[in-house]
């Protein structure tokens, strides 16, 4: 655990069964960097996320989270109170499906202003005015703040869940395939949002997709996974013009070009 | 007295139910599993508040028992009469006379004492229970105090309507740490129970639970700083006392649209009645009413 | 503000069954400020490769690549990846041989982003002066590049790569999809971003502008005999 890691995972291993799913990964991530993480399905690559999540456990390792005033906690020893609360505040977790985190009979305002609330907010002028700003800079029409998410198109609800992610202002976000399953087109706008919000923002991020042009776009590093263990790792662009290690070839060399 | 032990249920029942009553007034508002017992009325009819009841009565008791803040409708009559037969305790109309009281959703308009005890009717003992359909979740939710959900309930209803609209079972905050549905009482009484003199206690007999505020208790209504609580009553005088500050009953009197308000609790009417105050005792017409 | 030391770079490909491709070896090289140095040598001679690797796009088998980073000079060869963003970020900048295109972003916006001026406005605005000469039209500057002509797509690539201020260049083929008129706007670029003080390496192959704007070649000849 260097000096200013915000996320340190060291030596995890877990196996469902005699399946492997983690084999002795280390894994670092800086504030404000983006880490993707690849493969193809059974890499790995989700069960890494959950684990440095805290939301699994492993069989072993460690993984360490450095909070805003530099403390270390160990993820997974942390109580589950403390646990939840950062995920609903220093942390922040983007699933592939937004339903899987939005209300959806709750109105747009209501879904940004909740980890608002949850954290203690009681004026409700304010939290309307930050769920309304944060829709704006997701690019979703203010005047729908009180409009019902099922109203809203899959691209929308994907950036409804952001803004609902991004209120409390984390350090720290998980997105598992943010983009996965919407229109090409949508994707696109989506990935320009996400690229502009973290980098402005300076949000830390670990991506897992299975996308290699989705991590080149909004990565500084890239982690390789294959059966669970990490091929390799590196500088995003170096990794996928230069790929050293035989699996990272492969993959690199199998992407389609529209 | 009929072959019944006294107040129905046995003394290990009792002394169960108790065990859960001591813990829930050491959690104020915490919700306490109990073993609920077969009653002779059906779920849904007060069979906890019953059994709350059953347990903490004593022979030297004097018992009130309101239904919407009336002694005189059907069910108050019978579980009156239902402890009568198998307590043989006294009772009472008159409040300032009892020293329990079992209510279905209302809370009498007369201050209650440090030596009385009020039992609540409670049908659905979990105030998350419409947002969270899952128990095992809601259960986390209280033992971690994550209720962001309810703030965004709230939240919802201001944008809709410009005001929280919840009339009664008003979600409360009881000692700075539990939430609590404080069972179909109209949101009007909901400030009566900060800081009540007299222990009230809460039974649900189909959800098997039971809570309780201990005597002097903070109790809040949840708001937003900006949209603070504030209770709502018809702004009718009561026909029959004449009282301006009571929880009045809507009264249908014709076809035409005339209706009567008149006080739900009554024994205050009644009292008040006796002291002298009189109302128009007359029905109003529609458009007096709005 | 830019010095190579034995520089060596091979390429396995392990879908070949290993085989082994060397490129680059024992390379040096020495860039001063406001010095332009060209990579002469034939086609697939590794001049391509050798300016990737100095941008650490590609990886050193073996030797050093010091750059001038703030003062400090830092190996990007053995830099750890968050070192090379930051170096790339402030000091080292690079026009690949042709624009990758990031859907959906403007023109403007893709230029305006890496001026790295604080305000957006400010940045929006040189952009759009740069895209100006290099003869990008304003009606164009809304559009995502991806629809423009392989000439159209370069100078957008050009005016993100020149917009930044990096103290050190890295051009690939700067010129080769452009026009006489456009080369020559390009040239006038190079020379001022000379004039200010910063060190180029570029890979021209047309002669006339490596004639131009060289101070320097550097012969890099391959490793291998095409066979």
């Amino acid at each position: 655990m260097t000096e200013e890691t915000l996320l340190s995972a060291r030596d995890l291993n877990l196996h469902f069964g005699t399946i492997p799913a983690l084999v002795s990964v280390d894994c670092d991530l800086w504030p404000g960097e983006v880490l993707a993480v690849v493969g193809e399905s059974g890499s790995g690559k989700t069960t890494l996320l959950n684990v440095l999540s805290g939301r699994m456990r492993a069989d072993s390792g460690v993984t360490w989270y450095r909070d805003p005033q530099s403390r270390l906690h160990d993820v997974h020893a942390m109580p589950a109170p403390a646990l939840r609360a950062l995920h609903r505040s220093d942390w922040g977790f983007v699933h592939q499906n937004p339903r899987d985190n939005l209300r959806m009979s709750v109105s747009a305002g209501g879904n940004v202003g909740e980890r608002l609330m949850a954290a203690g907010n009681r004026h409700y002028g304010s939290i309307r005015e930050a769920a309304i700003d944060w829709l704006e800079q997701v690019e979703i029409d203010a005047a729908r703040v009180d409009d019902m998410p099922r109203t809203f198109s899959g691209g929308m609800l994907q950036r409804l869940q952001i803004a609902r992610t991004l209120v409390t202002h984390p350090r720290l976000v998980f997105m598992d395939e943010p983009t996965g399953g919407l229109d090409v087109s949508v994707q696109a706008r989506l990935l320009d949002l996400i690229r502009s919000l973290v980098a402005r923002l300076d949000i830390a991020v670990v991506l897992v997709t299975h996308d290699l042009a989705v991590a080149r776009l909004l990565a500084h590093r890239i982690m390789v996974m294959q059966r669970g263990v990490v091929v390799e790792t590196g500088l995003t662009d170096q990794v996928l013009d230069d790929p050293q290690h035989e699996y990272t070839q492969l993959l690199v060399s199998s992407v389609l070009q529209a | 007295m009929n072959g019944y032990n006294f107040a129905y249920l046995d003394e290990q029942t009792k002394r169960m139910i108790r065990r859960a009553i001591l813990k829930a007034v050491a959690i104020p508002g915490h919700q306490v599993p109990f073993g609920s017992r077969e009653m002779p009325l059906p779920y849904g009819w007060g069979t906890g508040g019953i059994q709350v009841t059953a347990s903490v009565l004593g022979a030297a008791d004097t018992l009130k028992v309101i239904d919407q803040g009336a002694d005189d409708t059907t069910n108050a009559v019978s579980i009156r009469r239902f402890f009568a037969r198998t307590a043989g305790v006294a009772t009472t109309t008159d409040t300032n006379e009892a020293t329990i009281i079992q209510t279905r959703h209302r809370i009498p308009e007369k201050a209650l004492r440090e030596d009385q005890i009020i039992v609540y009717q409670v049908p659905q003992p979990e105030p998350l229970s419409k947002l969270e359909p899952s128990r095992a979740e809601t259960r986390r939710m209280h033992a971690l105090a994550e209720y962001g959900a309810m703030h965004v309930r709230l939240y919802e209803d201001i944008t809709r309507f410009g005001h929280v609209a919840i009339s009664y079972d008003y979600p409360v905050m009881v000692n700075r740490r539990y939430l609590m549905a404080p069972s179909p009482i109209p949101a009007f009484d909901n400030p009566k129970m900060h800081m009540m003199p007299a222990l009230q206690l809460f039974g649900a007999g189909r959800e098997k639970r039971i809570y309780a505020i201990p005597p002097y208790t903070e109790v809040r209504s949840l708001d937003f700083d900006d949209h603070p609580f504030r209770t709502t009553r018809a702004p009718q005088s009561c026909a029959l006392c004449g009282a301006d500050d009571s929880y009045l009953d809507e009264i249908v009197t014709d076809d035409a649209g005339g209706r009567m308000f008149i006080c739900s609790d009554t024994d205050h009417c009644e009292t008040r009645q006796a002291e002298g105050h009189s109302g128009t005792g007359e029905p109003i017409t529609r458009e007096a009413a709005e | 503000m830019l010095k190579v030391e034995a520089l060596d770079k091979q390429f396995t490909l392990h879908l070949r069954g290993g085989l082994r491709l060397p490129v680059l070896h024992d390379i040096a090289l020495e860039v001063h400020a406001g010095e332009c140095i060209a990579l002469a040598g034939p086609s697939g001679a590794g001049k391509s490769t050798l300016l990737r690797s100095l941008y650490g796009n590609y990886r050193a088998d073996a030797g050093r690549i010091l750059v001038n980073h703030a003062g400090e000079m830092v190996d990007i060869a053995a830099a750890p990846p968050r070192t090379v963003v930051q170096v790339r970020a402030r000091t080292l900048g690079y026009v690949s041989q042709f624009l990758r295109v990031v859907p959906r972003v403007p023109s403007l916006d893709i230029v305006a982003e890496a001026a790295r001026d604080a305000d957006r406005a400010e940045a929006q605005s040189r952009a759009a002066a740069l895209l100006h000469r290099l003869n990008i039209p304003a009606r164009l500057h809304a559009l995502p590049p991806a629809t423009f002509s392989g000439g159209e797509q370069q100078r957008v690539n050009l005016a993100r790569g020149f917009i930044g201020g990096h103290p050190i260049l890295l051009l690939d083929e700067p010129t080769a999809s452009l026009d006489a008129a456009n080369r020559d706007i390009v040239i006038a670029m190079i020379d001022e971003a000379k004039a200010r003080g910063v060190a180029i390496v570029g890979i021209f192959h047309d002669a006339e502008v490596r004639g131009r704007v060289a101070d320097r070649l550097l012969h890099v000849s391959p490793l291998q005999d095409a066979a």
